[in-house]
């Protein structure tokens, strides 16, 4: 299925080739019941980049992350419109299982939330959901994605202790290796860092450009200077509206939209 | 904040009041105070009178030479009321406390988590309102009517199915006290699976988990303290009930582990003590308090179970 979004009015807007994306939004409109989170956003997502998703609180960015592995529809009344076509599949489509979905799309959340279970099997809990296999593949898989998200060498003599007795920073990195450990397509990041200290926050960040060389990653962020430092594309939301989008060098350096250039330099948000 | 000007334009007199300590207002403090201390002190005052009183008269049938401790905690017959010897070994009665407890713990607890996951988080908001209260209803009912319920109805329909089936048996009386038991399980467990972070149920979700998966892999294990006292509390609360098995257990002492005969259970016995009309100084009247003692350090060392269960698996979340 070819991705509907035609090249020359895309690439006018600064956004990524068509044929370079992971992720596309047509059209889409999401509402809370009557009240209206996003409004007619058209946006491609490119392929093993970074792009961050800025605003204002309330501006619709955790939404907008939250309908693309259909997160959604656990809340009542929450409903889309419009088209979020993933690798070539619309992700609305009534006949998509949002469980499936959500084996494709890996997210982790504002506040570190690892189950309260042993490091071992917060990591294996994914594979083991979705996949019979044996034990020593499973801890193959579980070192894996543990060195992946830089957490191995601080666990490794530990994995059967509590996962709620590491640090916030760690916690974090072991909800990254638990959503890498199902090896989903995106991984969606919600203010990862918004609960850690600086210290935790630029290891998360030096993370986030290593698993960009395998993965497609989209964070939310409140933080600019984090935009700046970890994305390859920033799309800055407003009033649930996609006000720019574009290559996050041209966003922070010679943004087109007025309200862009006033979130940038902190006139509001 | 405006300032608060008087007609005449000055400040306010009372920005300048006194600051003394004993003002009207100290003293209705301390009042209010004092009133709240000794409304909880009378809560413990009057039970340690009560433990105090079962420990006297345990005491004084001890004392007897009828009946040692030993004999009443190994004894293998209970016939406090037989002409000739009487028998003071208390484990006939607490197998039938034992049997029926069993019968009524595996009716509640399978159902009560059932229903407690369907309900927090299955659901939809409108059924659970509607749910919840009937389920509580169960609990408002008078027990002497589940009494009758089992002698009158279950026993009837269970002869269908068993034979060899008393008019009095354990069994109905199991039943019965388990369908008392649920709304306890039920209630209990719901509030811990509630109390679960949502965060963790994202969590799952996020993983491509489905519902099943959420409640079962994450959110029971994420509960289980909780869980696991209200499962005691149930339990404490069968071991104590004491008109329905009066009404269809029967009252036939008997070590026996099949749940289809008469039994009588410890708080059986104690009904049938009190209200009968026994010497009120002889040995066999002052047996029930031996009996009340043993099934006042049971369900005691249920309850402090459930405490420590509950401090020991307590997930501490953020």
């Amino acid at each position: 299925m070819t991705v509907p979004v035609s090249r020359t009015e895309a690439d006018a807007a600064g956004q990524p080739p068509a044929d370079e994306a992971a992720l596309v939004f047509q059209d889409f409109s999401a509402w809370y019941g009557d009240l209206c989170a996003i409004r007619n956003v058209s946006m491609r997502i490119a392929e093993k980049q970074v792009t961050a998703f800025i605003g204002p609180s309330g501006c619709g960015k955790s939404t907008l992350l939250r309908w693309i592995n259909r997160m959604n529809d656990l809340v009542p009344r929450a409903r889309a419109e419009g088209q979020l076509w993933l690798h070539g599949q619309n992700v609305l489509a009534p006949e998509v299982d949002a469980v499936q979905l959500r084996r494709r799309v890996g997210m982790v959340f504002q506040k570190p939330n690892p189950f309260p279970k042993s490091i071992y099997d917060n990591v294996a809990f994914g594979p083991r959901l979705h996949y019979r296999m044996s034990r020593r593949e499973l801890d193959e898989l579980v070192e894996w994605a543990l060195r992946k998200a830089a957490l191995w060498e601080e666990v490794k003599t530990r994995l059967h202790h509590p996962a709620l007795g590491l640090s916030g920073g760690q916690q974090q990195r072991l909800c990254i290796a638990r959503a890498i450990a199902i090896e989903p397509e995106i991984l969606l990041m919600d203010e990862p860092c918004s609960a850690l200290d600086p210290r935790s926050t630029m290891a998360i960040e030096d993370l986030i450009a290593e698993l960009a060389r395998d993965y497609t990653i989209i964070i939310v962020t409140h933080n600019m200077q984090q935009a700046a430092r970890a994305s390859d594309y920033t799309a800055f939301l407003y009033d649930g509206q996609l006000i720019e989008f574009g290559p996050t060098r041209d966003i922070f350096t010679k943004p087109r939209n007025k309200k862009t250039e006033d979130y940038l330099t902190g006139r509001f948000g | 904040m405006r300032e608060k000007v008087n007609r005449s334009g000055t400040r306010d007199e009372r920005s300048v009041a006194p600051l003394s300590r004993f003002s009207v207002r100290y003293w209705s403090e301390r009042l209010i105070e004092g009133g709240m201390a000794t409304s909880a002190l009378l809560t413990v005052i009057v039970t340690l009178l009560i433990v105090l009183v079962l420990g006297r008269e345990t005491w004084r049938f001890f004392r007897d030479e009828e009946v040692t401790i030993w004999q009443f905690l190994t004894g293998t017959r209970w016939a406090p009321l037989a002409g000739g010897t009487r028998y003071f070994g208390i484990w006939p009665l607490v197998c039938g406390t034992f049997v029926v407890t069993v019968v009524a713990m595996a009716i509640a607890l399978p159902l009560g988590m059932v229903t407690a996951i369907y309900l927090s988080e299955y659901a939809p908001q409108k059924l659970r309102a509607l749910l919840k209260p009937t389920l509580e209803l169960l609990a408002g009912i008078p027990t002497v009517v589940y009494g009758f319920f089992a002698l009158t109805a279950i026993t009837p329909f269970l002869k269908l199915f068993v034979p060899g089936l008393g008019v009095y048996n354990a069994l109905s009386a199991g039943i019965a006290v388990g369908i008392l038991c649920l709304p306890t399980v039920t209630s209990l467990s719901e509030d811990a699976l509630r109390a679960v972070p949502n965060s963790l149920r994202e969590a799952a979700y996020g993983l491509g988990g489905t519902r099943f998966d959420v409640s079962v892999k994450v959110v029971v294990p994420a509960a289980v303290s909780g869980i696991v006292s209200a499962f005691l509390l149930a339990m404490a609360r069968a071991v104590g009930e004491t008109m329905i098995v009066a009404l269809a257990a029967g009252s036939m002492p008997q070590l026996s582990l099949d749940p289809r005969q008469e039994m009588q259970t410890m708080t059986g016995f104690m009904v049938q003590m009190a209200l009968g009309d026994v010497n009120n100084f002889g040995v066999e009247y002052l047996s029930m308090y031996a009996v009340a003692a043993a099934l006042f350090l049971l369900t005691l060392s249920l309850t402090l179970c459930g405490g420590w269960v509950r401090r020991r698996y307590r997930e501490e979340y953020q």
